[in-house]
């Protein structure tokens, strides 16, 4: 089979794995290698697909030949699919043939099982080696760590790849059980935190002997499969929560579960992928990691999933009258923070415009607050923006408004999607 | 008071010269214009000399107030901001009067146009970084772009850090110039015309197997062109692989068959017509 067949079969049975980006990378070109990953810092994204996600890396199967069944794969062993499998030189030719053409930042390597995690690893491995040694590329590589995999070679392939990730898929064991019957959480769990322990060691050698090999130098991440199982929104914002605290992840992507298969235990064929639910969940992602939000303000018990109408941010501030107004002039970072339509570079650069004078309400718009959503919730030297009358009752309605008139473009196009 | 407009050559030390004379004449200009053309007939001209000690003067004045102000001002001279000259002008004027202290303040009346026009410019930057396609050329890579900024001096540090060991040319068509890198020395020129090599067969083929690979990764069920164009302007897609016709595909010489670009199973790129101008820059406003 040529390689352009591959190609094609291999992308499109890698395309529903969400992490695209190359973040966290910072060796800088060297005389005699190929690239570098400095520009990755910023999350440089090279195109852009049909569906509007970033193309930041070359995403591809080693192989989709596989052993296991979990059913809401395409490539499960049970699907009749074409299958294919790169040779470790043809990928190794295309990486390079690519990020030398600036298609990419580099390499996202995914597997099936190919005869055992083990072996699958071992062909993985051999790809990135080529790489590495013989064709000198020090861009970016992201490798998946498959469950089951002996720790040797988990460990060979941390000091190849830039970042490793194990996904997790289903959030819940009872998902696993039942939909992925050849996965334990176990298994899943083990090379995870060794992945962990290994980076944390790394850094502490890299600290003391500048010439330590570095182990996944940018961290970890996994994907959580969204709607494939009953599992709340609260569930699985925990669990996220969980997993940046106790597994220092760098990352955790959400996938909306494109149903590929008819099956009793899964949503039907005609059910539309969650796309705005998928959206809800990495806003309230980035409350948590950048916007000192915990999973437990957003959502409880009694509240289990997001509104689908309105971002987090705001439905937390609507929820929360008595933390308003937000005096700008005053409020220290964190709670400038709390405002919607008031982002991290907005509240940066009001706390240094302030310190030129008292702020009046019409400055704001120029310093980047989007006044449609944060006129509601912030004074200006005491003041609120002129003619503004609203009510607890009409502010909701009024931000929904605003959520569906001339929200950021995802919104917005996600709406036309679901009409 | 004299309407007054001051002719430069188009050159940052010339920009600073008109600062410098406008000291010396105690007069303010009502334009900065490097064109004689586009000038009305009804004005007063003051043709502005360049010379490299005012300009120096100016220059060294500036970084002293703030070196910030000196960057963003060598920055803004890149782009399109309409009277872009003028604006800079009263920039420094401020900042001579008032010291640096209004800098502070992103929403300054005087310092908000600058200010916006280098986000727009730096934002312009960090998609090229991304967009720019290179082909391999016989031993050189060459890439082309149409920025409505000029991004060269921007993009200059990057490339050659990716491409350390290797030789290359970017050329910007919006304002005919080219970056070119051997050996460790990069440099910008004016070049008036030029046009791309035709690709050989291997070149051809990577750039088939880049416009498959594109076309594949899209998810039907996602599909979401308007999420596209928002993140990745359709003006940039002109001089991107992914979106050019079978020609761009087909090898130098050679009138063999080419696998049709478009994959089976993804979502064929929309072409773009290449050639088709004008490309000058645009206002940002
Ligand atoms: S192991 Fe991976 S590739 Fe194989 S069926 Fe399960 S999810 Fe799909």
């Amino acid at each position: 089979m040529d390689v352009l067949e591959k190609l094609t079969i291999l992308t499109d049975a890698a395309k529903y794995d969400a992490a695209c980006t190359s973040s966290g990378g910072n060796r800088t070109a060297k005389k005699g290698m190929i690239g570098n990953t400095s520009s990755s810092v910023a999350g440089c994204c090279h195109s852009f697909s049909a569906d509007g996600r970033c193309v930041t890396l070359l995403k591809v199967l080693m192989t989709n030949r596989c052993i296991y069944d979990c059913k809401y794969c395409v490539n499960r062993r049970s699907n009749d699919t074409p299958r294919a499998a790169f040779t470790p030189e043809e990928l190794a030719d295309l990486t390079i043939g690519f990020y030398r053409r600036n298609y990419i930042e580099g390499l996202f390597l995914s597997s099936g099982v190919f005869r055992s995690p083990d072996d699958t690893t071992g062909l993985m491995i051999r790809t990135l080696r080529l790489l590495r040694e013989k064709y000198r590329f020090n861009g970016y590589i992201h490798a998946k760590a498959i469950p089951g995999t002996a720790p040797e070679l988990v460990e060979q392939l941390g000091l190849l790849a830039d970042r490793l990730s194990v996904n997790i898929e289903l959030p819940s064991e009872t998902g696993l059980r039942t939909l992925a019957p050849d996965k334990t959480k176990e298994a899943i769990l083990a090379p995870m935190r060794q992945i962990r322990t290994r980076n944390l060691q790394s850094k502490e050698e890299l600290v003391k002997y500048r010439h330590a090999p570095r182990f996944a130098p940018a961290g970890q991440s996994t994907q959580l499969i969204v709607g494939a199982t009953p599992d709340s929104d609260f569930h699985i914002l925990r669990l996220t929560q969980a997993l940046y605290r106790q597994y220092r992840l760098k990352r955790v992507f959400y996938s909306a579960y494109v149903p590929v298969v008819e099956h009793a235990l899964l949503p039907a064929k005609t059910v539309k992928p969650p796309l705005l639910r998928e959206h809800r969940l990495y806003q309230a992602d980035w409350l948590l990691r950048f916007y000192g939000f915990r999973a437990e303000e957003l959502l409880d018990e009694q509240h289990p999933d997001f509104d689908i109408r309105l971002d987090p941010k705001c439905s937390w501030a609507v929820a929360h009258p008595e933390f308003f107004p937000v005096e700008v002039n005053t409020a220290d970072y964190e709670a400038l923070l709390r405002v919607p339509g008031i982002g991290m570079t907005s509240a940066r650069r009001i706390l240094a415009a302030r310190r030129t004078g008292s702020l009046r309400p019409e400055q704001l718009p120029r310093l980047g607050v989007v006044m449609k959503r944060a006129q509601y919730f912030l004074t200006a030297s005491g003041k609120l923006p002129e003619g503004l009358r609203f009510t607890q009752d009409s502010l909701l309605r009024r931000l929904i408004t605003v959520e569906n008139s001339v929200p950021d473009f995802q919104q917005l196009s996600l709406f036309d999607a679901m009409a | 008071m004299n309407e007054m407009i001051y002719l430069y050559d188009g050159s940052f030390q010339g920009f600073l010269c008109c600062v410098f004379d406008s000291y010396v004449y105690k007069e303010v200009p009502t334009a900065i214009c490097c064109d004689e053309d586009s000038v009305p007939a009804l004005f007063d001209t003051r043709g502005i000399v360049t010379d490299r000690n005012h300009a120096e003067r100016v220059y060294r004045k500036l970084v002293k107030c703030s070196p910030y102000a000196a960057s963003l001002l060598r920055k803004c001279f890149l782009t399109c901001l309409p009277q872009r000259e003028l604006r800079m002008y009263h920039l420094i004027v401020k900042l001579l009067e008032q010291g640096s202290g209004f800098l502070r303040d992103p929403s300054d009346e005087t310092l908000y146009p600058v200010l916006r026009a280098v986000r727009h410019l730096e934002g312009e930057v960090h998609l090229l970084k991304g967009f720019v396609r290179f082909s391999q050329l016989g031993d050189v890579l060459g890439g082309e772009i149409r920025p409505k900024n000029r991004v060269l001096p921007l993009l200059r540090h990057h490339f050659c850090a990716r491409y350390v060991g290797d030789r290359f040319f970017l050329y910007d068509r919006t304002h005919r110039e080219v970056l070119l890198y051997a050996s460790g020395q990069a440099c910008i020129r004016p070049l008036d015309d030029f046009q791309m090599a035709q690709p050989d067969a291997a070149e051809a083929r990577y750039r088939l197997l880049w416009k498959r690979f594109y076309d594949t990764i899209a998810i039907r069920e996602r599909y979401n062109p308007r999420c596209r164009q928002t993140q990745m302007p359709k003006r940039y897609w002109s001089t991107m692989t992914e979106f050019q016709g079978a020609t761009y595909f087909t090898p130098q010489s050679s009138c063999a068959a080419v696998p049709d670009p478009g994959a089976p199973a993804g979502i064929p790129a929309p072409e773009t017509l290449s050639g088709s101008g004008p490309f000058a820059p645009e206002s940002i406003l």
